[in-house]
C-alpha cells in the first residue's frame, strides 16, 4: 500500500494534465483520474514489474477515456435543449477570431489519436517508444501520426480564421 | 563513423522533441541551415508545442485533491461505471458533437474506427453475469443444453456473429445452456457449463468494437477469474472461480474451438 502510494502519487499531477487535456471540466477530468488510479491500484498484482509504470498509467486512462465515450455513444444520445447548449458559439467576435487563437482550440481540430500523441510526447514528455505503448502502436506509426497531427495543428493555427468563417457559414 | 542516412520526418520530430543523439543533431541542425522553408515550419512546431506545454502547465502545478489521495483510494473502490460523475457528462458533451457537427464530432469520428477500442469493460461485464447467474439454483440458463441447436443458433441471430457452444468435455465440463444478456445497448451470449463438482463456468461473449485479434488477459476480481480476449470480431471472456493456470488451458480450448471452426456449428457440442 505504501509502495503503491510512494509510486502512483508522483504520477498524479500529470495524469491530471492528459484528463483535463481531453475533456476540458475540472470534474470530469479528476473523475478520470480518480478512475484511472482505482483501476491501478486494483489490478496492481497484475502490473508487469519490469513494464514501464508511466506508460502503463496513461494506456489506463486513456482507454478508460475511450470507453467511456463509447459507451456513451452505444446507448444512443438523447440530444435535449441542455445539448445544444454545449455547441461552440458560432457567433464569437471577429476580434476573436482574427486574433490570437488558444492553441487548445487548434487541439480540437485533431483527431483523438493525434492529440494524445502530441500531448503523451509533446507535454507528458513519455518517449517515442512510452507512446507507442500508450496507444498500441508500432513506434514508427506513432512518430507519423506525431508528424501528421503537428502539421494539421499549424494549419489550423494558420488558417483557423478562414475556417472558422467556412463553417459560419 | 559519421550517420549517413537521409534526414527522415522522425528526424524532425526528433528535433522538435529535443530527443536527437548529439550526432544526429549536427546533421539535422546543418540540414535545417541549408532549407530555410523546413526550418520555418520546424521552428513553428516548436513554438506551438512550447504553447502546448505553457497552456497547460497549470494543471500540474495545481495541489490534488484529496479525494485523488492513494490512501483515500484504496478500500473505497467503486464500479466506476455506478458513479454518476461528471466525466460522463463530459463524454457525452463530446459525443453530442458528432451528431450535431462541429470539431468534437470531427476529432471522434477520426478517432474511432480506425482502431481497435480497447474493451476496458468486457472482463467486467463477465464477472458480473457470472456471478448473477452462476448461483442461480432455479434458472441458470434461458435455454437449456438439451435445445442447444436452437440456443447456438439464436443468440448467434442476436449477436449478428456465428456463435458456438465450444465442447469442455475433455476439461470436464459440460454445456448446461445458455443465455442473452444486455451489454449496454448491445446483446451478449452467456453460456453455463458445469463440472461433476457442481463446480460451474461461463463463456460471455459480444460482438466486438474492433476486428483485431486481441490476445489473452488475465484478471480476477473477488475470487472469480477470467480470461478475455478478441478473436473474429467477437469479444470473449470466460470466468470461473478456479486457478489461473486450470482457466487459462480452458480458455485455450474455447479459442482454439472457435478458430478452427469458420461457421457456427449447429448441435455441435
Amino acid at each position: 500500500m505504501d509502495e503503491i502510494a510512494s509510486l502512483l502519487e508522483p504520477q498524479i499531477p500529470a495524469l491530471r494534465r492528459y484528463a483535463w487535456a481531453l475533456l476540458r471540466d475540472d470534474e470530469a477530468a479528476d473523475d478520470l483520474v480518480q478512475d484511472t488510479l482505482e483501476r491501478a491500484i486494483g489490478r496492481w498484482s497484475q502490473r508487469r514489474r519490469d513494464g514501464d509504470l508511466r506508460a502503463w498509467l496513461f494506456a489506463i486512462q486513456r482507454n478508460l477515456f475511450l470507453d467511456h465515450i463509447r459507451r456513451r455513444r452505444g446507448r444512443g444520445i438523447q440530444v435535449g435543449q441542455e445539448a445544444l447548449d454545449q455547441v461552440p458559439a458560432a457567433e464569437s467576435s471577429p476580434e476573436d477570431q482574427a486574433g490570437a487563437r488558444d492553441i487548445l482550440t487548434g487541439l480540437d481540430a485533431l483527431s483523438e489519436e493525434q492529440r494524445s500523441v502530441l500531448l503523451l510526447v509533446g507535454v507528458e514528455d513519455l518517449s517515442y517508444g512510452q507512446a507507442a505503448e500508450v496507444l498500441g502502436l508500432p513506434v514508427g506509426t506513432v512518430m507519423s501520426r506525431l508528424s501528421r497531427g503537428r502539421e494539421k495543428l499549424r494549419q489550423v493555427m494558420e488558417t483557423g480564421r478562414s475556417a472558422v468563417l467556412r463553417r459560419v457559414k | 563513423m559519421t550517420d549517413e542516412r537521409p534526414i527522415g520526418e522522425d528526424d524532425l520530430q526528433a528535433f522538435v522533441d529535443g530527443r536527437l543523439a548529439p550526432q544526429r543533431l549536427d546533421i539535422v541542425k546543418a540540414y535545417l541551415e541549408a532549407n530555410p522553408a523546413v526550418s520555418a515550419r520546424v521552428g513553428q512546431e516548436v513554438e506551438q508545442r512550447e504553447a502546448l506545454r505553457a497552456r497547460l502547465a497549470f494543471k500540474a502545478r495545481e495541489p490534488v485533491p484529496s479525494r485523488l489521495r492513494v490512501a483515500n483510494l484504496v478500500g473505497r473502490r467503486a464500479p466506476s461505471g455506478f458513479r454518476p460523475n461528471a466525466l460522463a457528462a463530459a463524454a457525452a458533451a463530446l459525443v453530442v458533437g458528432l451528431g450535431i457537427g462541429g470539431v468534437g464530432g470531427a476529432w471522434w469520428a477520426a478517432g474511432h474506427g480506425s482502431r481497435a477500442v480497447p474493451e476496458v469493460s468486457l472482463a467486467e461485464d463477465a464477472i458480473a453475469a457470472h456471478r448473477i447467474y452462476v448461483g442461480e439454483r432455479l434458472h441458470p440458463v434461458e435455454v437449456a443444453a438439451d435445445q442447444e441447436a436452437h440456443l447456438v443458433q439464436w443468440l448467434s441471430r442476436r449477436l449478428g456473429k456465428p456463435l458456438a457452444a465450444p465442447n469442455l468435455s475433455p476439461q470436464g465440463y459440460h454445456l448446461m445452456g445458455g443465455r442473452l444478456l444486455p451489454a449496454g445497448s448491445e446483446p451478449a451470449a452467456l453460456f453455463m457449463y458445469e463440472d461433476q463438482g457442481g463446480n460451474r463456468l461461463t463463456l460471455y461473449a459480444r460482438s466486438s468494437a474492433t476486428e483485431e485479434r486481441i490476445a489473452f488477459r488475465f484478471e480476477t476480481q473477488g475470487g472469480v477469474a477470467a480470461f478475455s480476449w478478441i478473436e473474429k470480431g467477437l469479444s470473449y471472456a470466460v470466468s470461473a472461480r478456479a486457478e489461473r493456470a486450470q482457466l487459462l488451458a480452458i480458455a485455450e480450448a474455447i479459442y482454439q474451438q472457435a478458430e478452427r471452426a469458420p461457421a457456427p456449428r449447429p448441435g455441435g457440442l
